[in-house]
C-alpha cells in the first residue's frame, strides 16, 4: 500500500526523522492559512499523489507570499498530472502539502528496503540526490553504498558512519546522521514497510540533515497488525474496479486490451495474458480469483470483468487440480445467466469431473466456447474478440 | 530416486485439525504419503484422521520420528510455525502458507541460514516425488512417475506444465513449487542443483516469473555446471512495470525482473527458451528425444 508524502513525513516525524514543517491543504484557502502559519520567506507548495516526478510535471512550486501559495494551490489543485509513473492516463491532484522553504546545501539519496537477494533490509545512499536511484544504478552503479542489516541486531552505529562518510559528510554532520539513519530504520522495520525512500535528503546551510522528500510503502501483508496504517489508503488514487475487486478477494489489474481473464493462480494468470498477446490479442486483465475459484468467486469476477468497457470477449482459464470442474461449470452458468451476459465466453478448465463440466457448460444454451486447452482458448477468444467489434 | 521427498519421508502437519489441513491431510494420505501425526496447540493427546495429534512440534517430532513438516496455519501464525519446525530440527519443512509479512520471512531466513532445515515456500503448492509422496496441495492425479524435474514459482502454472508433461507420456522424478514471495526458502538455484546432481533426474523444467533475479542467477549455474536438457518459462512477458502480479516476488521495479531479461540470460546459458506456456510439453518432448 503507497501513502502521500505528508503522510510519510507524519509518520518518520514521530520516530525522530527530521522533515520540514509543514502541513496539508485540501483547497486554496487551507494553502494560504498554512503559509501564513509557517511564516517563513519561501513556502513549498507540492502536489500529492502516489507518484513520482511532480516536479518537472508542474505539480511542485515555491511560493514567496501566502497569497502567491493560494494562486499556485488553486492552479495544482484538480490539476491532472502527467509523469512517467502515472502513465498516460495521470492522476488528478486533491490534495496539497505547503512547507517551509529550506536553504539547501547539498542532495543526496537514501532508501531503506528488504534486498531479496540477501534475504535481509539494506540501508542505500548515494551523493546524487533528487535522481532517480535506478538512473544511478544503470551509470554508476559504485556510487551506490549499500549496508546489510542484521535483523535481529537492527542498524548499527558503525553501519550509519560507514555510510555518512562514503557520502562524503562534514564530521558534525555525519555525527547526527547516526540518529537520522537509526530513526529511519526503526521506522521500517515497526511499520512493516517495504521501502521508505528519502530523495532527497538534505543538507542545509546551518549543517542540518532533513527528509525533503519522503515516499513509504507498506507491505500488504502486514497491513492486518497496522490499523492505524490501514486508514491512510487514499481510494482517489486507485482504480475503482481493483477497489471493487479486493473487496472480493480477488486480485485484479486493470490493463489495456480488449480480452478479459479469469485465471486461478498468478503465474497461470499472467501466462494466460502473455499467450493472449502471442496469439495476436492483448488481455484486458490481469484477474486471479485464487486457487478455490468458488462459484461466488467465479460470479464476482464477471461483474468486475465486464464493467470494463474495453472488454469484447471473456477467457476463463482455470486449473483446477482437486476442484470440481462440474461446480465451476454450474457457478459459470449461473453468473452469465444471472448477469445476462452479452460478449462471448471462452472457457478452458482442467480438474476433476471436467467432461461434465464440458457438458454443463455445452447444455446451458449461452452460446460458451468450450476450449480443448490454453492455446486453443486462447486463439479462440482472440478471434472472438475481433470479430465482436 | 527423486529429490528431496520419497516413500521414506515422514509427514507431521502443522495446523493439522484445521480446515485446510485437515482437507490436503487426507488428499495426501490417499495419495499414500506416509503423515504420521499432526500439530495443533491446544488439541494434544486427541486423534485426527486416524493419527496422533500433539501440542507442539518438538514432542510429534520425537514420538513419530517424522522427518519433514508441512504448514497450512493462517499467515499470522505461518512464521512461528516454521520456526517451530526449525527448533525441532526437522531437515525439511514445507510451508503453503500465503501471505506472510515479509519482515516476518526476514527474521526467520535468518535463523534458517544458522542451522540443518531446509524450507520449501511459503506460498507455494509443495513438492511431488510421483508415486512416492506428495506434500502440498498439487492434484496427485495429473503426475507420472519419470525422469524430469520441474522447478516453478507459481501453482496453477506447473500444474498446467506437469499436465502437459504427463498428456505426452513424460513422467517427473520431483516437482517442486518454490513459492512466489520476495524470500522463499528454496531457491531456483538450490532445486536446480539437486536436479543436476540427481541420477533419476534426467531433464529439468523451469519455470520463472517476472521480478528479481533468481532465474538469472540459476541461469548462470546451468550454463557452468547442468549437461542435461534444461528446458525455460517466464511468466509475465506482457506484464506492466511496478504492478504487483498478484504473487508479492512478481514485480517489474525499477526497470529489473523483466521476462526479456531473464529469458535473455537463459538462452545464454543454452536452456531451451518457451514463448508460450502451451509449449512446455513439446518442448521437453524433442528435447528428450534429441537427447536419446
Amino acid at each position: 500500500m503507497k501513502i502521500h508524502e505528508y503522510q510519510a513525513k507524519a509518520i518518520l516525524a514521530r520516530y525522530g526523522v527530521p522533515t520540514p514543517r509543514g502541513e496539508v491543504a485540501f483547497t486554496k484557502d487551507e494553502a494560504r492559512a498554512a503559509a501564513v502559519r509557517l511564516g517563513t520567506p519561501v513556502v513549498v507548495v507540492k502536489a500529492q499523489i502516489h507518484a513520482g516526478g511532480r516536479g518537472k510535471a508542474g505539480g511542485v512550486k515555491l511560493a514567496r507570499s501566502a497569497d502567491e501559495a493560494a494562486e499556485h494551490a488553486s492552479r495544482i489543485l484538480g490539476m491532472k498530472l502527467v509523469t512517467p509513473q502515472t502513465g498516460a492516463e495521470g492522476r488528478i491532484v486533491h490534495r496539497l502539502l505547503v512547507e517551509e522553504g529550506l536553504d539547501i546545501k547539498r542532495e543526496l539519496y537514501l532508501s531503506v528496503l528488504v534486498d531479496r537477494a540477501v534475504e535481509a533490509p539494506v540501508l542505500m545512499a548515494s551523493a546524487s540526490g533528487g535522481m532517480e536511484i535506478e538512473e544511478v544504478a544503470r551509470e554508476n552503479p559504485a556510487a551506490i553504498l549499500r549496508e546489510t542489516i542484521h535483523p535481529a541486531v537492527g542498524l548499527q552505529p558503525y553501519q550509519a558512519r560507514k555510510i555518512a562518510f562514503g557520502l562524503g559528510l562534514a564530521p558534525e554532520v555525519a555525527g547526527a546522521s547516526v540518529a537520522f539513519f537509526q530513526s529511519l530504520y526503526r521506522a521500517f522495520m515497526e511499520t512493516d514497510a517495504s521501502l521508505v525512500e528519502i530523495n532527497p535528503l538534505v543538507v542545509t546551510g546551518e549543517g542540518k540533515l532533513v527528509a525533503l522528500d519522503a515516499k513509504m510503502t507498506f507491505d500488504d501483508n502486514a497491513l492486518y497488525r497496522h490499523k492505524e496504517l490501514r486508514e491512510l489508503r487514499d481510494l482517489d488514487e486507485e482504480d475503482p474496479l481493483e477497489i471493487e475487486a479486493s473487496k472480493f478477494g480477488l486480485n485484479y489489474i486493470k490493463l489495456e486490451g480488449s480480452v478479459a481473464c479469469m485465471v486461478n493462480g498468478a503465474g497461470l494468470a499472467m501466462s494466460t495474458m502473455d499467450i493472449i498477446k502471442l496469439s495476436g490479442g492483448s488481455p484486458a486483465n490481469f484477474l486471479d480469483v485464487g486457487g478455490g475459484a468458488s462459484a461466488e468467486q467465479v460470479k464476482n469476477a464477471f461483474k468486475i470483468l465486464l464493467s470494463d468497457k474495453n472488454v469484447r470477449a471473456v477467457f476463463i482459464n482455470i486449473f483446477g487440480g482437486i476442484l470440481r470442474c462440474d461446480v465451476l461449470a454450474t457457478g459459470v452458468v449461473n453468473a452469465a445467466k444471472e448477469l445476462q451476459i452479452k460478449v462471448p465466453v471462452v472457457v478452458r478448465m482442467e480438474g476433476t469431473n471436467v467432461d461434465q463440466g464440458k457438458q454443463i457448460l455445452r447444455d446451458s444454451g449461452l452460446g460458451f466456447t468450450v476450449a480443448a486447452g490454453m492455446k486453443d482458448g486462447a486463439e479462440k477468444v482472440v478471434a472472438l474478440a475481433g470479430s465482436s467489434r | 530416486m527423486s529429490i528431496l521427498v520419497d516413500q521414506h519421508t515422514r509427514v507431521l502437519v502443522q495446523g493439522f485439525t484445521g480446515r485446510e489441513g485437515t482437507f490436503h491431510a487426507t488428499q495426501m494420505i490417499a495419495y499414500g504419503t506416509e503423515v504420521v501425526g499432526g500439530v495443533t496447540p491446544g488439541k494434544g493427546g486427541t486423534t485426527h484422521l486416524d493419527r496422533p495429534v500433539f501440542n507442539t512440534v518438538n514432542e510429534a517430532a520425537r514420538a513419530t520420528g517424522a522427518n519433514a513438516a508441512v504448514i497450512f496455519v493462517p499467515p499470522p501464525f505461518a512464521a512461528d510455525a516454521i520456526l517451530e519446525a526449525a527448533d525441532a530440527a526437522l531437515p525439511l519443512v514445507i510451508c503453503i502458507t500465503e501471505g506472510i509479512p515479509a519482515l516476518d520471512m526476514v527474521r526467520v531466513a535468518s535463523v534458517l541460514r544458522a542451522g540443518p532445515t531446509r524450507l520449501i515456500g511459503p506460498n507455494c503448492p509443495g513438492i511431488i516425488s510421483p508415486g512416492k509422496c506428495k506434500i502440498g496441495i498439487m492434484p496427485g492425479s495429473i503426475h507420472k512417475q519419470g525422469h524430469v524435474g520441474v522447478v516453478s514459482r507459481s501453482g496453477t502454472l506447473t500444474y498446467e506444465a506437469v499436465d502437459q508433461l504427463t498428456r505426452l507420456g513424460i513422467g517427473q522424478s520431483t516437482c517442486i513449487g518454490i513459492g512466489g514471495d520476495p524470500i522463499i526458502g528454496t531457491s531456483f538455484l538450490d532445486a536446480i542443483t539437486m536436479f543436476g546432481n540427481d541420477p533419476d533426474t534426467h531433464a529439468i523444467v523451469m519455470i520463472g516469473e517476472i521480478g528479481g533475479n533468481a532465474e538469472e542467477i540459476a541461469a548462470e549455474y546451468i550454463r557452468a555446471h547442468v549437461k542435461k536438457p534444461v528446458v525455460g518459462f517466464v511468466a509475465g512477458q506482457t506484464a506492466p512495470p511496478g504492478r504487483r502480479m498478484g504473487h508479492a516476488g512478481a514485480i517489474i521495479s525499477g526497470g529489473a525482473g523483466t521476462a526479456k531479461d531473464k529469458y535473455a540470460a537463459m538462452a545464454a546459458a543454452g536452456i531451451l527458451c518457451v514463448q508460450s506456456p502451451a509449449d512446455i510439453g513439446a518442448t521437453m518432448a524433442k528435447a528428450l528425444g534429441a537427447a536419446r
